[in-house]
């Protein structure tokens, strides 16, 4: 299988780095350690040909236990046009530290995916150009993905009481009564 | 009470330097967004300097509630999603699932969806070219695409019940068989269509206008567009022959004969033409479909039991295997395979993609759905540098954007 030829090259030049081999329904995952990440992603795209970044995404490992498996992930989907083979890379994030090399340079397009993975799971993407809220808004509390976070709270957005009390100060606005003061 | 006269003028103060710099926000209400989608620019004069696309507008947070609803339940989220192309999401859940939980789909269900799915394409690019020609100028393709666009919403309706929140495909089927009356309908369809493509054609080919504003705009390289991550036919405009009907079959689709339209220029020229050709692509998909759909159920054997005829039929058998067995909401048992996949389709408006971690419950651990949109509108801001305001209507429409499955 041409997946597991490219993990074993691989885990010959990150020796250190890769924890894992896993395969489960024909698909190859390597667990790795965050902190070559971004040269495995480089050799990747250069020496692999794996041009096309599918998908990138944070997953909070809080309820499962597994062998090298921390709090947090961020899993990055690799394919390749021209060879057609696809690979996955899974970097494990302590929670004491939840923070990761950005492969914004790499690929563009992971720009708002690691956006979005920042947003919902609260992982810091270093060297990112505009690491901001992008689905949430700006000013809003905690990480909705992570899995301590209730799907249910038990209050309001903080930002709504504010929006109510404008809307009833807006209903109120007299029309006549600012032409009346003019005259 | 400050009254002004034509001489006077208010000053306000500006940074030196930027005396000629104009802050725009557009939308989110702006009817050329398509959608909630707000784009904050920087202009100088009318040349757009910076563009900064603002979303999550329409944010329901799909993906936490998926964890906390069961596999089947999940199927009425994705409609959610793309929803002018229901059924393409619907299909591209089921086919993640199936394959994450080992469920066998019959070869009639696997064509059937492979029938909604090319119905969706057409329907889908229907609409996209539809609005963008109205965005551009052209006001009448709006209404000839409309009238092939609801015949296929009256069969969606006919085969489901919905036209466009359609929930049809199950965990290891379709919900429900076609009947005669659909078929002979949809063949009336795909008899008629084509010439209806070359209408809109002849509307809009030799149009000087539709030519100055498609050719040479939004312009993207095929390295370019690898590197924006671009998929579906904003990918395929730019020449990358990449359409994961043929990379990665999926429902069947190695079975069918059907060309994928390449570009080469990758201008909003070139997408409009890729985008005309796979209509005529899908239409000779489904009349395949027409020809050759096999006899058979719908639904598979070892699928969970969840269409409500057969759980009634079989109310009061009660050894009914693990896995086959509704799964509750309240108990969390072993019921399957613990493990991680991504599957990705190819919706019409690129590659939407499904990925899985299943710790053994009835519910997903983790989904995370990578929807062809949200990567688009973050390579607005790339693609639209330095272009005209103008062009930045037409570089929204031909990215071919739904913000419902943006936000998520």
């Amino acid at each position: 299988m041409e997946q597991l030829g490219i993990a074993e090259q691989l885990r010959e030049k990150f020796p250190g780095s890769i924890l894992e081999i896993i395969t489960h329904r024909g698909q190859v995952t390597l667990l790795v350690d965050r902190k070559d990440i971004f040269a495995i992603c480089q050799v990747l795209k250069t020496d692999h040909q794996m041009n096309h970044l599918n998908c990138l995404c944070g997953v909070d490992n809080l309820k499962r236990t597994a062998a090298h498996l921390e709090r947090f992930e961020v899993v990055y989907q690799f394919y390749s046009i021209d060879n057609r083979t696809s690979l996955r890379i899974k970097a494990q994030i302590p929670e004491s530290d939840p923070s990761i090399d950005s492969i914004t340079s790499l690929w563009t397009g992971a720009n708002w995916l690691e956006r979005e993975t920042y947003d919902l799971l609260g992982i810091v993407f270093n060297n990112h150009p505009k690491l901001e809220r992008i689905l949430t808004a700006e000013d809003w509390e905690g990480y909705p993905l992570r899995k301590d976070y209730a799907l249910r709270g038990d209050k309001e957005w903080k930002g709504l009481e504010e929006l109510r009390e404008k809307a009833i100060r807006l209903r109120q606005y007299d029309f006549y009564g600012a032409q009346t003061e003019q005259e | 009470m400050i009254t002004l006269t034509d001489t006077q003028t208010i000053d306000v103060p500006v940074q030196s330097g930027e005396e000629d710099r104009y802050h725009l926000k557009m939308g989110p209400q702006h009817p050329a967004t398509h959608g909630v989608l707000r784009v904050d620019l920087d202009l100088d004069g009318e040349t757009i300097l910076t563009c900064d696309p603002k979303v999550g507008y329409l944010h329901r947070g799909f993906e936490k509630l998926a964890e906390h609803r069961t596999y089947a339940q999940n199927i009425v989220l994705t409609d959610r999603l793309d929803y002018i192309a229901a059924m393409s999401n619907n299909v591209g859940y089921c086919e993640a699932v199936e394959r994450l939980l080992a469920i066998e789909v019959p070869e009639r269900a696997r064509m059937l969806r492979v029938m909604v799915c090319e119905m969706s394409r057409i329907s889908s690019h229907l609409l996209w070219l539809a609005t963008h020609a109205l965005d551009i100028g052209a006001m009448t393709v709006f209404l000839y695409c409309f009238r092939e666009r609801e015949v296929l919403l009256e069969l969606f309706a006919e085969l489901c019940g919905a036209r466009l929140t359609t929930t049809y495909t199950r965990l290891g089927g379709v919900r429900q068989d076609v009947t005669r009356s659909i078929m002979k309908k949809l063949d009336k369809f795909v008899e008629d269509f084509p010439a209806c493509i070359e209408e809109y054609e002849t509307l809009i080919d030799t149009n000087r206008i539709w030519l100055k504003r498609t050719i040479g705009i939004g312009q993207v390289s095929a390295e370019k567009a690898l590197d924006l991550c671009l998929t579906g036919a904003s990918l395929r405009g730019s020449g990358v022959d990449y359409d994961i009907r043929k990379h990665m079959p999926y429902a069947g689709y190695e079975k069918f004969e059907f060309d994928i339209p390449v570009g080469e220029t990758g201008d909003t020229y070139a997408r409009y033409r890729c985008r005309m050709e796979e209509l005529r692509q899908s239409n000779f998909i489904l009349r395949q479909c027409i020809d050759m759909l096999p006899p058979g159920p719908v639904l598979g054997k070892d699928a969970p039991d969840l269409v409500m005829p057969i759980r009634a039929a079989n109310k009061l058998e009660v050894d009914v295997p693990a896995k086959n067995a509704l799964i509750t909401l309240i108990e969390d048992r072993d019921v399957f395979m613990e493990g991680d996949i991504y599957v990705a389709t190819e919706v019409p408006k690129g590659e939407l993609g499904f990925y899985f971690i299943s710790d053994g419950m009835g519910r997903p651990y983790r989904m995370h759905i990578r929807s062809p949109s949200f990567i688009h509108i973050g390579a607005l801001s790339t693609m639209a540098q330095g272009a005209m305001i103008a062009d930045l209507i037409a570089i929204i429409g031909t990215l071919d954007v739904v913000l419902g499955e943006c936000d998520r």
